[in-house]
């Protein structure tokens, strides 16, 4: 007895309102979490923001998946619980009020309801009942007739659907939540609880991965991402689980003929498509299709959409720089394939190179920022007109391939570089650049080398080395205090002058300008620095000017005249040679030529919850609009043997349209009731 | 009290030559829009199109003055067309496109009448002048008439930079803000004409008016305006129904939760002699709710599709879609408690005007401070 009625609380508690409410409450408050720390992260990147002590913690409370978590598909399963026995709970009242029509409603009763009217009438019973039969039934109304001892009660009602639209919409949630948790993680889960699968690690080739780490094609819900070459093919999909995967086997084959990657003026991506061929595995039968982004494709009961796209190991040809002061193979060539990682042996260079992507085209704004507009009437001028017009300048251009790669020296230390395979304009003149930074989370910083007249680096470069060159300095110096005092001067001035040249080149082929600001600042006094600096650039600029015509001496080239274009080359060669000093490698890869080869992926999904969602959606829509659109009213109308009539309508929501209708009901039947009586008859 | 109109059951049939017109000119304009630009069109959009007609025709049919609004709109949008000749530059050159009927400039008209509307509906309330607000009321009119005009052109705007950029505007940031200034906009002069008050408006409007200070900021310092091609996620004709229908949910709660702040001022006696009765408040916020919610469990449903198509998935639990979800599950349990619950009273007023903070962070918070998939406008 006590068991009962313990069970029965529990039962009133589950599919109380209150109940229902507080879940909602609930629901809502532990979804914000999932919004709030990025789900489905890499463990790492976790291990990073909380550290070692609170990421377990976060780990044990499946912070990282909440949507998946024990917890979380706890309470939906409460939800569920709590909906289905409200539903259970209210049927049979409900189906009883539906199809009831309460024709044994007493006059007492009907004469407490907060809309009724006692109206005269002029008819006879038969008359009055015909009549406000046939007004009820124009009106919408269904209706029964109770003769009893009172006198006839006419009971009508409309909008009894409006209950079905609660047991439709209730029931929708039912079907969603369940249709959700079949293509969830639940039966991955338990597959991996029963089924004895494990999860491994992403970093193996994929015939490597044992058969527990595999899931069969009897696997009925699952979602995985299939990665495909251009050219090449594939059978498996690779299912991204805690911090590992699993392999699904597909029962076909996916080959990628092409990927097409398509973009619009502004370097906004415009289309993503693969041309693929599958075949069936068992049959051998295969289809040519295209997949694209909003356009998938179902084969075998399987969904293929296009999910995003990677390099698929294009090759590319690169020339090394080597930037060492001194060395004397100046260039030599490498070659490697995106995710590639080769070892760049140049007389005792000892680096790793890793290739981690390259891109075919780099699309970027190359105008100059305008001043701002102050005038207000000209700003609004400005965004009047069409919506199509830009209100800032804007020359998008194509500055053409890049790569970005990484250099390991042989103590691990890495470093990244982002270099672009065109020189790029900039004020007027053109240069090649190279960005290097030491970590991810930093922007790039660029090294800018001049082109020379032929369009090449080489003379920047070939200056650079002789700048460098310490072996150098002592005849640079010399010319340069040859050049600048002429052939007269008194040994003891050309000596100091020719000292300060040899010191000035020490200093910046040790850190470039930054030592030779460094050196100005702890030896002159702040009132003298400015015009110091000026004087140290003049001497690097005209030792620059030597070691240009050396460079082409030894090339066997004629001399050369300054002019303006050479001196802005000899300027830029001194930027660029100071930034080489932090350039953090000795070496520059230029990128000479490319094969380019994409590799799409694909997402691969089989969700059996699917169609059960989508009809619990249809259903909810339906009970949501017939619950708060069909209105219920039932309309009574009591003649009695004495020719009165009471008129009572009961709705089963207050609200101000009830009003309204009664007083339309109530009004035209009291006309009906009184044909000759005029408009002005009423009650 | 009095109801304007009568019972709901008799909004939907025709009741006059005016009504059948109505219908026979947008059945006409459907069929010149699929011979014109049919082309640009796939089954899909056609299938939407032809639906849009009775979708249209009904509302005009429950609601008399929105068929003249759409006349006045689809006018001004023609003539626009026709004064473009196919050539953005006209835009520059041509004075009614200029100070006009290009599509910045009417949405420039559009922010300047909300604005003076907002200040009439004010005086009307304040000074108890019945003029004021009439001058409201037609002001309110003649932005979402811009405003409709606005986006009407703007689409055809964006056909002109190229027919691979051409969509329906409603793909970023701005461009909802726009349609939410004018749905909001809509839905108020609905219950104005429906409750035969104006008295809300003054309320209304302001929730338009900083939607609508919030779209120039956009504009000016962010130049947001642009009209910007589609990344391939967006391509889709379920854009052309997920979204408005979205946006008729959020109007309709942000007007809910401006007549739940009139509501709370009448209850401290703030104003009470001047605003509607607080079974008039009370009817309009419980009716905004229910239409908001039915359009919104309707949009969350679209997005779901769409989503199933574009991303592979009905549901992944994006920032977006959790919060959507988070604002249905509040509307859900504010009607639950009026409806089974039967409550009354400044609880529900207090639950709408929060309602709304959770709304404006689903649709703004989240795209400023969330990252996800529905990442289409940043601030």
């Amino acid at each position: 007895m006590r068991h009962r009625s313990t069970s029965r609380a529990l039962y009133e508690l589950l599919s109380s309102m209150r109940f229902a409410i507080s879940l909602l409450t609930i629901l809502g408050i532990a979804s914000i979490i999932g919004t709030v720390l990025k789900q489905n992260e890499p463990y790492n990147n976790y291990l990073n923001q909380f550290g070692p002590f609170w990421f377990p913690v976060f780990e044990k409370l499946e912070l990282y998946t909440v949507y998946n978590s024990v917890w979380f598909l706890t309470i939906l399963g409460f939800l569920v619980l709590s909906t289905s026995t409200c539903i259970v709970r209210q049927a049979r009242p409900m189906l009883r009020d539906m199809r009831s029509f309460r024709e044994s409603a007493r006059e007492s009763s009907l004469a407490q309801f907060q809309h009724h009217a006692r109206l005269g009438t002029s008819l006879d019973a038969d008359a009055a009942r015909q009549a406000t039969e046939g007004y009820l039934a124009r009106a919408g109304f269904k209706v029964r007739a109770n003769p009893r001892e009172d006198g006839l009660l006419l009971a009508a009602k409309q909008g009894s659907w409006t209950r079905i639209g609660y047991f439709l919409a209730h029931s929708a949630i039912v079907l969603i939540c369940l249709g959700g948790l079949l293509d969830g993680n639940l039966p991955l889960k338990a597959q991996m609880a029963l089924g004895g699968k494990v999860v491994t690690s992403g970093n193996q080739l994929i015939s490597d991965i044992k058969p527990e780490s595999r899931l069969g094609l009897d696997n009925w819900s699952f979602r995985g991402n299939v990665f495909i070459p251009e050219g090449k093919s594939a059978n498996v999909a690779v299912l991204n689980v805690q911090d590992g995967i699993l392999l699904q086997d597909l029962p076909f084959t996916v080959s990628l003929h092409k990927f097409h990657l398509e973009h619009y003026d502004t370097g906004m991506p415009k289309r993503f498509a693969s041309d693929i061929l599958i075949t069936d595995n068992a049959t051998g039968k295969s289809v040519e299709k295209t997949i694209e982004v909003n356009k998938p494709f179902e084969f075998d009961g399987i969904m293929m959409y296009q999910a995003s796209f990677e390099d698929g190991g294009s090759r590319l040809k690169l020339v090394g720089h080597d930037l060492r002061p001194g060395s004397t193979a100046a260039t030599f060539p490498a070659e490697a394939a995106v995710g590639d990682s080769i070892k760049l042996a140049n007389a005792g260079l000892d680096y790793t190179l890793e290739v981690g992507s390259f891109r075919a085209f780099n699309i970027e704004n190359m105008a100059n920022e305008e001043a701002a507009e102050t005038n207000t009437i000209a700003s609004l001028e400005k965004h009047l007109g069409s919506g199509a017009k830009s209100p800032t300048k804007k020359d998008m251009k194509n500055v053409g391939p890049s790569v970005q790669y990484k250099l390991r020296d042989s103590a691990g230390q890495a470093r990244e570089y982002q270099n672009y395979m065109q020189p790029i304009e900039q004020d007027g003149a053109w240069y090649l650049l190279s960005g290097m930074r030491e970590s991810p989370s930093a922007p790039f910083r660029f090294m800018r080398i001049p082109m020379d007249e032929d369009g090449k680096a080489d003379t920047s470069l070939a200056i650079r080395r002789v700048l460098l060159d310490k072996g150098r300095h002592e005849e640079l110096a010399r010319r340069f205090a040859g050049v600048m005092l002429g052939p007269d001067a008194a040994p003891a001035i050309r000596n100091r002058m020719q000292e300060t040249t040899a010191k000035t080149l020490e200093l910046f082929a040790v850190g470039g300008f930054e030592s030779v600001g460094k050196f100005i600042e702890s030896t002159i006094p702040e009132a003298e620095r400015e015009k110091a600096a000026d004087v140290f650039i003049k001497i690097l600029e005209g030792a620059g000017w030597e070691a240009w015509k050396i460079a082409r001496a030894s090339a066997g080239q004629p001399p050369l005249e300054m002019n303006g274009v050479r001196a802005r080359l000899l300027r830029d060669t001194l930027n660029a040679t100071s930034d080489s000093l932090h350039y953090g490698a000795p070496v520059y890869l230029q990128l000479e030529s490319f094969e380019e080869v994409r590799a799409t992926v694909l997402q691969v999904t089989r969700s059996p919850g699917k169609p059960i969602v989508y009809l619990g959606s249809l259903l909810l829509v339906l009970g949501v609009f017939a619950m708060l659109y069909i209105r219920e009213r039932r309309l009574f109308v009591l003649i009695k043997a004495s020719g009165e009539a009471l008129v009572a309508l009961s709705s089963n929501r207050k609200s101000l349209d009830v009003d309204e209708s009664f007083r339309q009901h109530r009004d035209a039947i009291a006309a009906l009731l009184n044909p000759n009586a005029g408009p002005s008859a009423r009650s | 009290m009095d109801i304007a109109q009568p019972d709901h059951s008799r909004l939907l049939r025709p009741t006059g030559i005016g009504d059948w017109l109505f219908a026979l000119v947008l059945a006409g304009a459907a069929v010149f829009a699929l011979r014109q630009y049919g082309g640009f069109m796939d089954v899909y959009d056609k299938a939407i199109l032809l639906l849009v007609v009775p979708g249209l025709a009904a509302i005009g049919w429950a609601w008399k003055p929105f068929r003249v609004f759409l006349a006045a709109a689809a006018a001004l949008a023609l003539g626009s067309v026709t004064l473009y000749q196919g050539d953005l530059a006209r835009a520059e050159q041509v004075f009614f496109l200029k100070y006009l009927i290009s599509s910045q400039t009417a949405i420039m008209w559009m922010s300047a009448l909300f604005f003076i509307a907002t200040g009439a509906y004010w005086l009307g309330l304040l000074a108890r002048s019945d003029f004021a607000e009439k001058t409201g009321s037609a002001l309110t009119w003649c932005a979402v008439t811009m405003g409709t005009t606005g986006l009407l052109v703007r689409w055809y705007e964006s056909y002109l930079i190229g027919t691979d950029v051409g969509h329906i505007p409603v793909s970023n940031l701005y461009e909802v803000f726009v349609l939410f200034s004018l749905i909001t906009g809509l839905l108020y002069l609905y219950y104005e004409g429906r409750y035969a008050t104006r008295r809300m408006g003054a309320f209304v409007l302001l929730v338009i008016s900083a939607a609508v200070a919030f779209l120039l900021w956009y504009s000016f310092s962010r130049e947001a305006h642009e009209i910007q091609p589609l990344i391939p996620a967006l391509q889709s004709y379920w854009m052309k129904v997920h979204v408005p229908a979205n946006f008729i949910g959020y109007g309709a709660f942000a007007l809910a939760a401006m007549i739940g702040v009139a509501d709370l001022l009448v209850r401290r006696g703030i104003l009470a002699s001047r605003l509607p009765s607080l079974d008039v408040l009370g009817d309009v916020m419980y009716k905004a709710i229910a239409i908001g919610f039915a359009f919104f469990t309707i949009a969350t449903i679209l997005g779901a599709l769409w989503a199933a198509e574009a991303w592979g998935t009905y549901w992944q639990w994006d920032p977006k879609e959790t919060w959507a979800f988070i604002v249905w599950l509040n509307y859900a349990a504010w009607l639950h408690i009026r409806l089974t619950k039967g409550l009354r009273g400044p609880m529900l007023a207090w639950w709408a005007v929060i309602g709304l903070l959770v709304t404006a962070f689903a649709f703004v918070g989240v795209n400023m401070f969330l990252s996800g998939l529905h990442s289409y406008g940043s601030l």
